[in-house]
């Protein structure tokens, strides 16, 4: 039940915010004050921040339009050369 | 045609020409000379009239020269004209018969030397800067993944095509170009349009909106680059809700949409650049920090784990707790047995020091030593009294000896009387008058006489009578 809240949560995510919480959770274990419950939940959630990430990242298609109308449309572009 | 100027006899029976005919052929000569001139000069009183040609007057110290901007040269020329601009107009000469007066055709106005354009450029960076436009509070972030991206630039040329391979390159994103003119006619407007149109597109509509745009434009001259010198483009570039970065000219060049822009990139690549990470990097990145959060949870546990195994390792033994318990347990019992003997005898000797301290003698010493001391106060006291009482004793004696030779019975049992009259002692003879009734007191006893003769003169060698004369010296 609370994963899938915090997966939902997470899916919400833009990237840059979930780099940073990413990097957060990874300095807040690496200074080791964390309780080891708590880690073991930041451990979960950083994990799922970086399938966030990474899918985020694997989104990768080159796509170039061309508004045309003065903003009511577009039209494909080709960027050949 | 040019035998009528040029006719070789000037002789009076020329023909006439009509003012139309030499009016023409004035206007032929002055275009054929003046086809095509540069005029250096300042404008002075332009106006736009209602059919949109515009009249202007361009002179010098010593001339003036009117000059006209056809309507649809205007919007061509790059520039506003305005009054007391020094320029350079382009164009031909040519006469205006029904006027008998002539003017230039002006076909385009570049600034006279980059300095003028300069001075315009910083009044009016100046201007602006005062309004706040380029203020570094308004820059907002570049954001770090952008999905969407607006360029707005030429859609024709190298600019276009260097950001597309450098956003393909990095980070493949959808692109969105806004096309326009970059120079010339128009491209004010058309560059401002595009930054609205984009800004003005609704997240989530046919047309996504992009997260930030790139406004792009070749080098070129400072006229060429004009455009994004005109305050309409800076205006919304400063308005702009979506980050823009400016990409115009080459590094070197600066123009006013530089200065409003969120980022300015030295050229389009590098605005590219500015616009989306490397997306290699990013994967790197990520990976990096996977394995950071892995290796810290790893750590993490196996320091518990140690930590777990030190404090099992630390924990006594049972015996060795309940063996060093009873020892403290004994000591504490040997105590108590031993505490109330130690306490009384403790109490004994303090009774006894307390009892030492409480000592008569001392007092008796001082009693003894007082009781000398009022025997010998005593015997000073009755010795100084003795002497005293003597002292007074013979001081008494004295006084009533003395007191003894003075009474009046002493005197009187000498033989001598005392006159008295009434109560009162007569002493003299004045007192006694004829008749007068008088006593006489003697040592024994009073008698009662009557005066019979008067008081006689004093005789002082005389007999006196008894009680007739003065005995007062007697005393």
């Amino acid at each position: 039940m609370a994963k899938a809240d915090t997966a939902d949560d997470i899916s919400k995510l833009g990237f840059e915010d979930a780099m940073r919480e990413l990097e957060d959770i990874v300095r807040r274990l690496e200074s080791g004050q964390v309780k080891l419950d708590d880690a073991v939940k930041a451990y979960e959630r950083g994990a799922a921040l970086r399938k966030h990430c990474e899918a985020k990242l694997a989104d990768a298609k080159m796509k170039v339009e061309k508004i045309t109308g003065g903003g009511k449309g577009t039209a494909p572009v080709d960027v050949e050369s | 045609m040019s035998s009528l100027i040029d006719a070789p006899d000037v002789g009076s029976n020329r023909p006439p020409l009509s003012v139309s005919e030499l009016s023409h052929a004035l206007k032929r000569t002055v275009e054929d000379a003046f086809g095509f001139v540069r005029v250096r000069g300042e404008i002075s009183q332009p106006k736009v009239a209602a059919s949109g040609h515009c009249y202007l007057r361009l002179k010098d110290e010593n001339a003036v020269l009117d000059g006209i901007i056809w309507r649809g040269t205007m919007g061509k020329l790059g520039l506003k004209i305005e009054e007391g601009m020094e320029v350079i107009a382009s164009g031909k000469v040519t006469t205006y018969p029904g006027r008998s007066s002539y003017q230039i055709i002006i076909e385009s106005v570049e600034l006279a030397g980059v300095g003028a354009l300069l001075k315009l450029l910083e009044e009016r960076r100046k201007k602006l800067a005062a309004e706040g436009l380029f203020d570094a509070a308004r820059k907002k972030p570049l954001p770090d993944l952008p999905t969407v991206i607006g360029v707005v630039t030429s859609p024709t040329g190298a600019v276009i095509r260097d950001i597309l391979h450098r956003i393909a390159d990095r980070f493949p994103r959808h692109v969105l170009l806004w096309p326009v003119k970059v120079q010339g006619d128009g491209a004010a407007d058309e560059v401002a349009a595009a930054i609205e149109g984009f800004n003005s597109l609704k997240p989530g509509g046919a047309i996504p909106r992009p997260d930030v745009l790139i406004v792009a434009r070749g080098g070129g001259s400072l006229e060429d680059l004009w455009a994004f010198n005109e305050e309409i483009v800076v205006r919304a570039a400063a308005a702009s809700a979506i980050p823009l970065i400016s990409a115009v000219g080459h590094e070197t060049d600066t123009t006013l949409i530089d200065h409003a822009a969120d980022r300015r990139a030295p050229t389009p690549t590098a605005a590219a650049e500015m616009a989306v990470p490397v997306r290699l990097d990013l994967i790197a990145n990520i990976g990096q920090r996977a394995t950071r959060l892995t290796q810290a949870i790893a750590r993490m546990l196996e320091e518990h784990r140690i930590h777990l195994q030190g404090l099992v390792r630390g924990i006594p033994r049972l015996d060795v707790i309940v063996a060093e318990k009873e020892q403290a347990l004994d000591a504490l019992s040997e105590r108590l047995a031993l505490g109330p003997r130690q306490l009384i005898a403790a109490k004994a000797q303090d009774l006894k020091l307390l009892t030492a301290r409480l000592n008569l003698d001392r007092f008796k010493l001082d009693i003894a030593r007082s009781a000398t001391d009022l025997a010998s106060f005593a015997w000073r006291m009755a010795q100084a009294a003795t002497r005293a009482l003597r002292d007074v004793g013979t001081r008494v004696e004295g006084v009533t000896a003395r007191l003894e030779s003075v009474s009046p019975q002493r005197v009187l049992e000498r033989g001598y009387a005392m006159v008295m009259k009434g109560e009162r002692v007569l002493s003299t003879a004045a007192g006694a008058d004829a008749g007068a009734a008088l006593k006489v007191q003697f040592a024994d006893g009073g008698v009662d006489v009557r005066v019979e003769g008067a008081a006689a003169p004093k005789p002082t060698t005389k007999k006196r009578e008894p009680g007739a004369g003065s005995q007062g010296s007697l005393f």
